[in-house]
């Protein structure tokens, strides 16, 4: 948990009320860039961003503030993308009903995995959550519903709240927008409650929190709930968006991406997971066309950041300035 | 006959008529497969430069169609590749996308497709959706499905004397089918399956199943399933010396450049169906020595479906005279008749299946093989009505 440590003294004046200026002023340029971003490209390939973005957010908030890693965060990615589809395909409900029903299992599913993993510690909290993840995988292999290997496919778009029509990519991509800024701005608003300064207390020191009173399960429990719910909205818009819900989602190497992605950002600052996510996601894509060369590609840029900047690219960048970012 | 020479003769009474006669039609393919992962050497760049070949062997520019390809690495995840078909027909103006392994991907690209009115014609996935449940009228399904090798195989060798089955399963609603699906034609073929037991997917240690089978007094050891699974299963029925002993060993999905890399002194024995083998004819490997030349190794079936397909769609644009609407090129191709060097004759089915000749092979022992990939001794052949599924009334797409 050494890296946990660097980047709080890189944030040490991080407020517990109020947002501060330099972050509304990056919140404001961000929504700006965002509503002109379609015009400029592919509008699927920015939402896909967007998804990840908000699911590596999600991803931090656990491990960032809380100080938990868990490696099976695919679970509930794959698992609401997997209801979500199921929801709009054959319960035929609007797009925000079933990303509703995708995050909603994504909590409970969270909240038991949760609860077993939150028992242990370190290593064996990180295996036992990988543990489950192993299980829902096998369950969206097997279970009838999900189609085995070929995934939930043709999903239609439908109509948000039954009016208008998500046919179009920009009409989506608006909706996409609302969802995982609005994510997004709720996890900030998390992390910057009482409630994320007890975390990070209990990251910090957790005997000290304990001593303090708090019940320091109960807050693990809470955090690690809402990261998978969270998580849960991101891959439930996800399966929107590609109208299929696939193993990939729900495989391991997706929790590795999604800790890959905050660290590369940048773990326990605000804007860090967005950063990552925005340079796996536009690397896989955009880099396709070289074929083998993503994976050595991806893997050069990881190795690179673990010797040169820890802290991820955000994280470096609050260094220097000395802000919290 | 008539349609066709009327269609000739007005297309020459327009090229009289029209002075800019060369690169009138333009086209672009789009090459989508697995370049990184496990199905790179069965599609991957081998795919691409088939493509080239049809194009090159086409003719296409002394016949005024500008052909452009370009490839992408969909990584065998299909939230990738629907974002690159989306691209390529939103944004690059693709006219057809060319191979597509990995059945999930290739059901996103083939919704897509539809969608924007362009052309699949998908080489590289097995599944029998892409023309049954998912059927979709721009959706070409060129080289082989897993019911085709399924039945080639079971068929095949069932008439040849295997006629009680044992099945490892994988245990997941591909192994399922795949087994499903055999032991339906064993049956109908007036063979028995004598048992079956579930594999847990994936699987390392195959020691126990194959026991069982062994003691099984099966004729034959079905193997339903893929990829890695086959491998590990092959090479433990090797070390048991299952084939040495006079069981026959069937893979259901099973490809050459897999037979290669096992080498004949694992894989020996072993039966399995493909569309096309390198080493069958003067002309595949008249062909095949140039694919060599550029590409390094030996085609595979789906390397050279992309090839055939490539051909057939080329031709059917020609006779359409453009390439921007998917919807009238697959119709077109389904009125059509190809012959190529690869697959021999080759017509389009209502619902999207080609339907051309699959082949029962066997392994070569060590002794008969003379070089690396002189691997197989073709066994029979099974016709393409016998192979593939029939067509499913609601997925005629002449008649809608």
């Amino acid at each position: 948990m050494a890296m946990a440590e660097k980047t709080s003294d890189a944030a040490p004046q991080a407020q517990a009320v109020g947002m501060p200026a330099l972050h509304k002023v990056i919140f404001g340029v961000l929504l700006a860039g965002l509503i002109v971003l379609p015009f400029f490209v592919y509008p699927v390939f920015a939402m896909k961003v967007m998804c990840f973005a908000l699911f590596a957010a999600a991803f931090n908030l656990l491990l960032g503030f809380g100080g938990l890693l868990s490696f099976g965060h695919a679970a509930y990615f794959g698992g609401a993308s997997y209801i979500s589809a199921h929801a709009a395909k054959v319960w035929g409900l609007t797009p925000e009903l079933s990303v509703l029903c995708g995050a909603a299992a994504a909590g409970v599913l969270g909240l038991v995995i949760g609860s077993l993993a939150i028992r242990r510690q370190g290593i064996y909290f990180a295996m036992v959550t990988l543990a489950f993840a192993q299980m829902v995988y096998f369950v969206a292999l097997q279970a009838e519903f999900t189609g085995g290997e070929d995934g939930i496919q043709s999903v239609p778009r439908g109509d948000l709240f039954g009016l208008i029509p998500l046919a179009d990519n920009m009409a989506l991509y608006f909706f996409v927008l609302a969802v995982t800024f609005g994510g997004i701005l709720l996890l900030y608003r998390i992390v910057h409650s009482p409630f994320g300064q007890v975390l990070k207390a209990i990251r910090e020191n957790e005997p000290r929190a304990i001593s303090l009173g708090y019940d320091v399960n109960r807050y693990k429990l809470i955090v690690f709930t809402l990261s998978a719910v969270m998580s849960g909205v991101a891959g439930a818009t996800k399966a929107q968006v590609f109208q299929l819900a696939s193993l990939t989602d729900v495989h391991w190497s997706m929790s590795g991406e999604v800790v890959l992605m905050t660290l590369l950002g940048g773990m326990g600052t605000v804007f860090g997971p967005l950063v990552g996510a925005g340079i796996i996601v536009t690397m896989q894509n955009y880099l396709a066309t070289f074929g083998a060369w993503v994976t050595v590609i991806q893997g050069v840029i990881f190795v690179v950041g673990v010797l040169m900047f820890r802290e991820g690219i955000i994280g470096v960048l609050a260094r220097w300035f000395k802000r919290s970012l | 006959m008539f349609k066709k020479l009327a269609v000739s003769s007005a297309a020459l009474a327009a090229m009289i008529g029209s002075p800019a006669l060369a690169q009138d039609i333009a086209v672009k393919l789009g090459v989508l497969n697995d370049r990184s992962g496990v199905y790179a050497d069965l599609s991957g760049e081998g795919s691409v430069v088939a493509a080239r070949m049809a194009v090159e062997d086409f003719k296409a520019a002394d016949k005024g169609i500008a052909v452009e390809i370009i490839s992408a690495d969909h990584q065998n995840k299909p939230d990738i590749g629907s974002n690159i078909a989306r691209q390529w027909y939103d944004v690059d103006g693709v006219n057809a996308i060319l191979d597509v392994p990995t059945s999930s991907v290739a059901l996103a690209v083939g919704d897509i497709t539809a969608e924007k009115n362009g052309v699949m014609i998908n080489s590289g996935a097995g599944s029998t959706s892409l023309t049954r449940e998912q059927c979709r009228p721009t959706t070409v399904h060129w080289t082989y499905d897993t019911a085709a090798l399924a039945t080639g195989t079971g068929a095949a060798m069932t008439n040849a004397g295997g006629k009680k089955w044992f099945f490892l399963t994988a245990d997941y609603a591909f192994g399922h089918s795949l087994e499903e699906n055999t032991s339906r034609v064993v049956e109908e073929n007036g063979g028995e399956v004598v048992g079956q037991v579930n594999v847990p997917f994936p699987a390392q240690d195959f020691s126990s199943f194959l026991l069982q089978a062994q003691g099984s007094g099966a004729d034959v050891i079905g193997l339903a399933n893929a990829g890695g699974d086959t491998v590990n299963a092959i090479k433990q029925a090797s070390e048991f010396g299952i084939t040495q002993a006079g069981q026959k060993l069937a893979a259901l999905l099973f490809f050459v450049t897999d037979v290669h890399a096992l080498g004949a002194q694992t894989a020996q024995g072993l039966s399995l169906t493909e569309a096309f083998y390198w080493d069958q004819n003067d002309e595949t490997r008249a062909w095949s020595k140039r694919f060599m030349d550029t590409h390094g190794a030996q085609p595979t079936m789906v390397q050279a479906g992309v090839y055939s397909g490539t051909m057939a769609y080329l031709a059917a644009v020609e006779a359409v005279g453009s390439a921007d609407d998917g919807k009238a090129v697959s119709a077109k191709m389904k009125e059509m008749e190809f012959d190529d060097p690869l697959f021999g004759t080759v017509t389009v089915r209502g619902d999207g299946r080609a339907i051309h000749d699959m082949y029962l092979f066997e392994v070569k022992t060590p002794d008969q093989s003379e070089n690396e990939w002189d691997l197989y001794n073709q066994i029979s052949s099974i016709s393409g009505e016998e192979a593939f599924l029939p067509m499913l009334e609601e997925c005629d797409f002449t008649k809608q």
